[in-house]
């Protein structure tokens, strides 16, 4: 620890430490998914959580993706407090069923009677050359479905304060993991705890433009932000941080002040949730606007293995320098 | 407690003191209000006054009301979208399901699920699943529940032969069996999976030979005789309690009517309708207690006077009954504490 109460830890230790803050301060977490037992997580997120709680509360499971998200919603349902870890949003789709058609609707269609108090934890998107199956950013798709609440860490501090939040919360909560940060290295207050889940952040104000984005993208988005100081553009970095519900108050008032928006999104651009922020933005702050609304999006392809192909397919810091100079110009 | 599929079900001496005329009487009871209530429905639908979709279970009473037997009230049920009489025989106030059916806010699931859709968590009935096995995974999930915290609680998980061929059933039974988990299984075989006929869908028809093979006891059951129904449905209630691990029950069973109401049942012959109606659970048992002397035909017309009169007087409630706000639809998508 330094002398300011800081430590030195990465997004993948700070997601643990919340899963280990939850599990010894409530009786009814426990995690379950494949490989987060003896393998340690297929992402080493669980790393040595099985020799500390044992087999019944780190509950690995056979490749059955549907069962054991559906058994998550079913112990959620019976009192438990499940986190279910799946091992990224590509697979997630084997469970889709049980997350739209259960964990979404059972609360309405039961008149109020079943909510479920699930957390679902996966990995998203791309930047690791693991092709068209490993690599998509789906939590666009997520964020459509009224009845589950969906939210993106982007940072150390939200690695590690999201999860508790989001067991306190009586409906499902999907937490999504940028693949790229888990290795993601800084300093986080030693006495760091649960954060709010619904608002968004402004993580770097400028006065120039809006640079709207969320997850794996943020890094880059503030690293455009840099250099556009260079050439005299003051970029605003807002994190959206809860995908469903959005926090459109920080949006609008972010766009009032710059006139320009510049959505950043490793989703495809088309039905995206890009699309729903820009439709938002034009719905409730057109007059506020001096240019079109912008968006920097992955490319309408299936991720492809190579690294140039790959990085040509994902936002990256120029492309959102060559948007951001566009709307300012 | 492990058995190979297909072996017989075990005798247990302790069910043969409950099975006697009162008892009967009860049995049959449930499996008219159930053919009635379902009676009553297709007639309101055909009318127009309920609307969506309706799956009768007319023809299968006997399996709800000889499962239902061996459960507790403390037990946990999930369903199906074929489920009136799963809700009914459980408990569940006819006044609420009448209502839901007509989709009004005394409903149990306050008219927003419809007749799919039949919720009552103070019974511990969890739906009214309209997912072919989608109830599978949240009946493992309660079971694990119960397991790791020591209740003692059977979780009875019903579905049709249809979800045999689904992915979520065989995840779900090698969960089951992995984990060693205090569910029921009940397959309601009626030999279609909405149109399409058993040998049509599946390579190995014999499903409890299926179930077999995932290491749970597993046994095939008359599903039309109600008292074959309760005996092996307290056999495996029982033994699943005792830490038996999951058991599975193939209740071989028939669907008199068609699938839903807008099935013009194209894929069966009338004759095959006919040869299964010779098997009716309801005068299957009417005729052994009749033998048995255990009921007049007084009583029969007693009982059913009594229902129609129930039946009757749930629908004048639900008719009557506020229908929930406009203002409301939002409600409940997300639970009042968190929005």
């Amino acid at each position: 620890m330094s002398d300011d109460g800081q430590v030195k830890t990465t997004y993948r230790e700070a997601l643990r430490a919340a899963i280990r803050e939850a599990l010894q301060r409530d009786d009814r977490v426990f995690l379950m998914g494949e490989d987060v037992g003896r393998y340690g997580g297929c992402f080493a997120v669980s790393l040595g959580l099985l020799e500390e709680f044992g087999p019944e509360r780190i509950r690995d499971t056979p490749m059955s993706e549907s069962a054991f998200v559906g058994a998550g919603i079913g112990a959620a349902m019976a009192g438990m407090r499940p986190i279910v870890e799946i091992m990224t949003v590509n697979f997630s789709l084997l469970a889709l069923d049980q997350i739209m058609n259960n964990a979404a609707t059972l609360l309405h269609m039961s008149g109020g009677q079943c909510n479920v108090p699930l957390v679902i934890r996966m990995t998203t998107g791309a930047g690791r050359q693991v092709a068209a199956q490993h690599s998509h950013s789906l939590e666009g798709w997520y964020a459509h479905i009224p009845g589950i609440r969906v939210l993106a860490p982007a940072t150390l501090e939200d690695a590690r304060g999201m999860l508790w939040t989001a067991l306190q919360d009586p409906d499902p909560v999907l937490i999504f993991e940028h693949g790229s940060l888990y290795n993601m290295q800084g300093m986080l207050a030693a006495d760091a705890g649960p954060v709010d889940i619904r608002s968004a952040k402004v993580r770097r104000e400028g006065g120039d433009v809006s640079l709207i984005t969320y997850g794996g993208t943020l890094g880059k988005t503030l690293s455009a932000a840099e250099q556009l100081k260079a050439e005299g553009i003051d970029a605003e970095v807002i994190d959206l941080r809860s995908l469903r519900p959005l926090d459109d108050a920080t949006i609008m008032a972010s766009v009032a002040r710059t006139h320009r928006a510049v959505i950043v999104d490793e989703g495809w651009r088309a039905g995206s949730l890009s699309a729903e922020v820009s439709a938002r933005i034009t719905e409730q702050a057109f007059y506020e606007l001096d240019a079109p609304v912008a968006r920097v999006c992955s490319a309408e392809a299936p991720m492809p293995y190579p690294r140039h192909l790959e990085e040509a397919a994902l936002p990256q810091p120029d492309s959102i320098m060559a948007a951001a100079r566009q709307v300012v110009s | 407690m492990s058995r190979a599929a297909g072996e017989a079900v075990p005798e247990v001496t302790t069910v043969a003191a409950q099975l006697d005329g009162g008892h009967h009487k009860e049995l049959l009871r449930q499996m008219l209000l159930i053919r009635r209530f379902e009676e009553k429905c297709a007639e309101l639908y055909s009318a127009a006054e309920i609307r969506g979709f309706v799956h009768l279970y007319i023809g299968e009473e006997a399996v709800a009301v000889g499962v239902n037997q061996a459960l507790t009230p403390d037990d946990s049920i999930v369903s199906t979208y074929r489920e009136h009489g799963h809700a009914l025989v459980r408990g569940i106030p006819l006044d609420s399901v009448m209502a839901e059916m007509y989709g009004r806010t005394t409903g149990c699931s306050r008219g927003r699920g419809g007749s799919m859709h039949l919720f009552d968590v103070s019974r511990r009935f969890y739906g009214g699943n309209a997912i072919v096995g989608g109830g599978l995974p949240l009946a493992i999930g309660f079971a694990l529940a119960d397991r790791m915290r020591g209740e003692e609680r059977v979780t009875a998980c019903f579905f049709g032969d249809g979800a045999v061929a689904e992915g979520e059933f065989h995840e779900c039974m090698n969960l089951a069996a992995l984990w060693d988990l205090p569910v029921l299984f009940c397959c309601e075989n009626n030999l279609y999976a909405m149109g399409t006929a058993l040998e049509r869908a599946q390579a190995q028809t014999d499903l409890a030979l299926r179930a077999g093979t995932y290491g749970m006891a597993a046994w095939p059951v008359d599903g039309m005789d109600v008292i074959a129904v309760e005996h092996a449905a307290r056999n495996a209630a029982e033994a699943v309690r005792a830490g038996g691990g999951p058991h599975f029950l193939e209740l071989r069973t028939y669907r008199f009517r068609a699938h839903s109401m807008y099935d013009p049942e194209l894929y069966r012959d009338k004759a095959e309708v006919e040869q299964w109606r010779h098997r009716d659970p309801i005068e299957m048992l009417v005729r052994r207690m009749r033998d048995a002397g255990e009921l007049s035909d007084d009583e029969l017309a007693a009982t059913e006077e009594k229902l129609a009169s129930q039946i009757e007087a749930s629908l004048a409630v639900a008719r009557a009954a506020p229908a929930e706000p406009v203002e409301d639809l939002t409600k409940f998508v997300y639970s009042p504490e968190s929005s």
